[in-house]
């Protein structure tokens, strides 16, 4: 075995007692833990982490309570078999409740950031703007959201790419340019990018200004206590205000708590809680500890952006496994379609590798093997749905099983089935337009097509129905909405809970549409903001961003 | 092609039937033990005869033509399978153990599956049929069983690196320099 030429700051970090980091692994605890603090975060993702940094720097007790591993670069070893099951929510195989969409989603310490493929788009101004009107938030206009922006990209190194895309990013670029279709190029939060391609599995070489090795490695040497591999079960409240949260260590696998540890719990008592474990937990977490939730919004608008898939086949490499996996995008489909028209779509392409490939690839056999087998010169487009800006876009409803793990139901309108079927009509024309040889949109009754002609008729005549067609989203937004008006929202424009005082949601359940972009920037700007509000509460002067 | 009628009736007879079958399971497969060479710790080993029949067919042109080389490829998306059963969360195990159990159970696999002989017994014909129903089925239930059951063996096989020289991936860049060699 080689050594690795890459340090791995967080090993190194926990070994170092001069640093002083206070770091429990619930999977191994033998004994109750019952902890006082001003603030507990529940989740460490984009949030979780802004939260942390921001709370523990203004000079806050602060606990922060993570259901996955605390893994780093060390562990990131780019095979898809390890990363899956290890970094993500369900083993990457989170499905809606009818199994017609898969959820990529995070679970680890730095939560989707860990994992998430680094596109960094500030809230769309046309976003905020439907927000103002329809759901009276004021505060979020472009002007005042900027600065919050700014801090953040400063804090985690976004900036434009200056290498060349790849091939398949490249693909995206030409078809846009030969159609006439506006396009630009995706800002990135890294720092000495090795331009490898595996920004899904953890990145292995720290380039990645993810909340693993930016705000948390900072709060803790700011004194968090971070609780990992362990899951909140309920937080109790009374006469609106919430008192404490009981929370239990997984097994080493991860996959269940841990009932080997018997009656050990972690208590934690806490002037303030901050819900920041993504949309679905979050609502959960809220379902199971029964809140208020006297006009029944919780848990509804819950939203993904239901994504269309488009293969192609090149005529030389596309090695769309190699290189900065997203880099250029189209929003013609978002700026052209107005809100209250035909549903939007923001244009992407993914990284393929061979497991997100072949699961993702329709049906099974020696179609499929046909397809794998040209895995280098595939090329694939993404169309991300933009849901929540229609009367018939209302996103789906995350309810909890008997065990109290959450289930999000989200049929799919015939509203969305159009947008979708117009998606697959112009990715197909876009790889024609970039000299695809054959393209297959991703649904079960689809053909590999030869030409743009044969393709845009028999998109127009495929059956758009859930399980035929394939539907992914690797962004989950929506189920705490804010809201001016407590009937049809959770929370405040700030974050706090309208029937709990000192209960407040930072993540991305808080947004009470979709984003219609890649939504960590949208994360970490109103959560830098709202954090900071936070803290001038708690009497804390904030520090400036190291 | 089952009917919807035959399908409803069998739908409730077999939700009645699986508790039994299970302890039926227990019982009779107990002393049969694991496959000599496999390391399984949540697959039964009826249920690792239906993914090792199941894989002739779902991955078809994808498993290596040596015929050695297959049986190993085999062996490792059972045991790839039985991992990743392992490693679900407890809500969706279970789904996936109904499953299981529905198509392994000499009834349901006969009525709901169309495959009149043991998984172990069945040809390839056999396998692509059951497939190729379920995948075009009328029922969602039996869509949902058929895609899960594939992309599970897809992702069991592709994530393994004895299947990559045939997609042409060369596997994680700089190994060397990042420790992985």
């Amino acid at each position: 075995m080689s050594e690795s030429i890459i340090k791995d700051p967080i090993k190194l970090a926990l070994a170092d007692r001069t640093r002083g980091w206070k770091v429990i692994d619930g999977s191994r605890i033998t004994r109750d833990y019952t902890i006082e603090c001003d603030v507990v975060i529940v989740g460490s993702g984009a949030g979780g982490g802004t939260t942390a940094e921001i709370l523990t720097r203004a000079g806050l007790n602060v606990v922060m309570i993570e259901e996955g591993p605390f893994k780093s670069s060390s562990d990131f070893r780019m095979q898809e078999r390890d990363a899956y099951p290890q970094l993500y929510q369900e083993s990457a195989g989170r499905q809606t409740k009818d199994k017609g969409i898969t959820i990529l989603q995070g679970r680890a310490v730095g939560g989707s950031t860990t994992v998430n493929w680094t596109s960094s788009f500030r809230t769309p101004p046309a976003t905020l703007g439907y927000w103002q009107k329809q759901f009276g938030l004021e505060d979020f206009t472009v002007d005042r959201m900027a600065p919050w922006f700014e801090r953040m990209e400063a804090r985690l190194s976004i900036a434009p790419w200056t290498i060349a895309p790849n091939e398949n990013n490249d693909i995206l670029r030409r078809g846009c340019e030969k159609l006439g279709i506006p396009h630009g190029a995706i800002r990135r939060n890294v720092q000495g990018c090795w331009n490898l391609g595996y920004c899904g599995m953890g990145c292995p070489t720290n380039a990645k200004q993810s909340m693993l090795v930016t705000t948390i490695p900072s709060a803790l040497d700011h004194g968090l206590s971070l609780i990992h591999s362990t899951r909140v079960e309920k937080i109790s409240w009374r006469h609106g205000r919430a008192i404490s949260l009981v929370a239990r260590g997984m097994q080493a696998d991860l996959v269940g708590v841990n009932a080997d540890a018997g009656p050990h719990r972690v208590r934690v008592h806490a002037r303030h809680f901050v819900l920041a474990g993504g949309a679905i937990n979050s609502p959960a977490l809220l379902l199971r500890s029964k809140a208020p939730d006297p006009y029944g919004r919780l848990g509804t608008r819950t939203f993904l952006h239901p994504s269309s898939v488009s293969a192609a086949l090149m005529e030389d490499d596309v090695i769309a496994y190699s290189g900065a996996p997203q880099t250029i995008y189209s929003d013609y489909f978002l700026d052209s379609l107005p809100h209250g028209g035909p549903m939007g779509f923001k244009l992407e392409a993914p990284p393929i590798h061979p497991i997100l490939a072949g699961i993702t690839l329709p049906g099974h056999g020696t179609d499929h093997a046909a397809w794998m087998t040209r895995l280098p010169k595939m090329h694939v487009a993404i169309a991300l749905m933009r849901d929540g800006f229609h009367e018939d876009s209302i996103g789906g409803k995350v309810a909890i099983r008997n065990d109290g793990s959450p289930l999000l139901d989200y049929p799919i309108s015939r509203y969305a089935w159009e947008g979708l079927r117009h998606s697959l009509r112009v990715m197909a024309e876009i790889q024609f337009a970039a000299g695809a040889r054959i393209v297959m949109p991703l649904h079960e009754d689809a053909k590999p097509y030869r030409s743009w002609a044969d393709a845009g008729r028999a998109i127009d005549a495929l059956p758009m129905q859930t399980l035929r067609t394939r539907v992914a989203s690797a962004h989950v937004m929506g189920g705490c909405g804010m809201g001016r008006d407590e009937r049809e929202s959770v929370i405040r424009s700030d974050g706090r809970h309208h029937q709990i005082e000192n209960l407040w949601v930072f993540d991305g359940s808080a947004f009470p549409t979709s984003i219609g972009a890649n939504p960590q920037l949208s994360i970490y700007g109103m959560v830098a903001r709202n954090a900071t509000r936070l803290a001038e509460i708690l009497g804390k002067t904030p520090a400036p961003f190291a | 092609m089952v009917s919807r009628r035959t399908f409803l009736k069998v739908g409730f007879a077999s939700a009645c039937l699986l508790a039994a079958t299970r302890s039926l399971d227990r019982s009779v497969f107990a002393q049969d033990g694991k496959p000599g060479s496999l390391d399984l710790k949540a697959l039964a080993n009826k249920d690792a005869e239906l993914v090792a029949a199941l894989a002739i067919g779902v991955l078809k042109g994808a498993l290596p033509d040596d015929l050695v080389a297959r049986q190993v490829a085999i062996n490792e998306v059972v045991e790839a399978f039985d991992r990743t059963f392992a490693g679900l969360s407890p809500a969706v195990q279970k789904e996936l153990q109904e499953l299981l159990s529905l198509l392994t159970f000499s009834l349901t696999r006969r009525l709901l599956a169309g495959v009149p002989v043991r998984w172990a017994d069945a040809t390839e014909a056999d396998v692509t049929g059951f497939l190729e129903r379920w995948r075009n089925s009328r029922f969602a239930l039996l869509q949902q069983g058929y895609q899960a059951l594939a992309r599970v063996m897809i992702a069991c096989w592709y994530g393994n690196p004895l299947s990559w020289q045939k997609v042409g991936y060369g596997g994680p860049p700089h190994a060397k320099e990042l420790g992985l060699q």
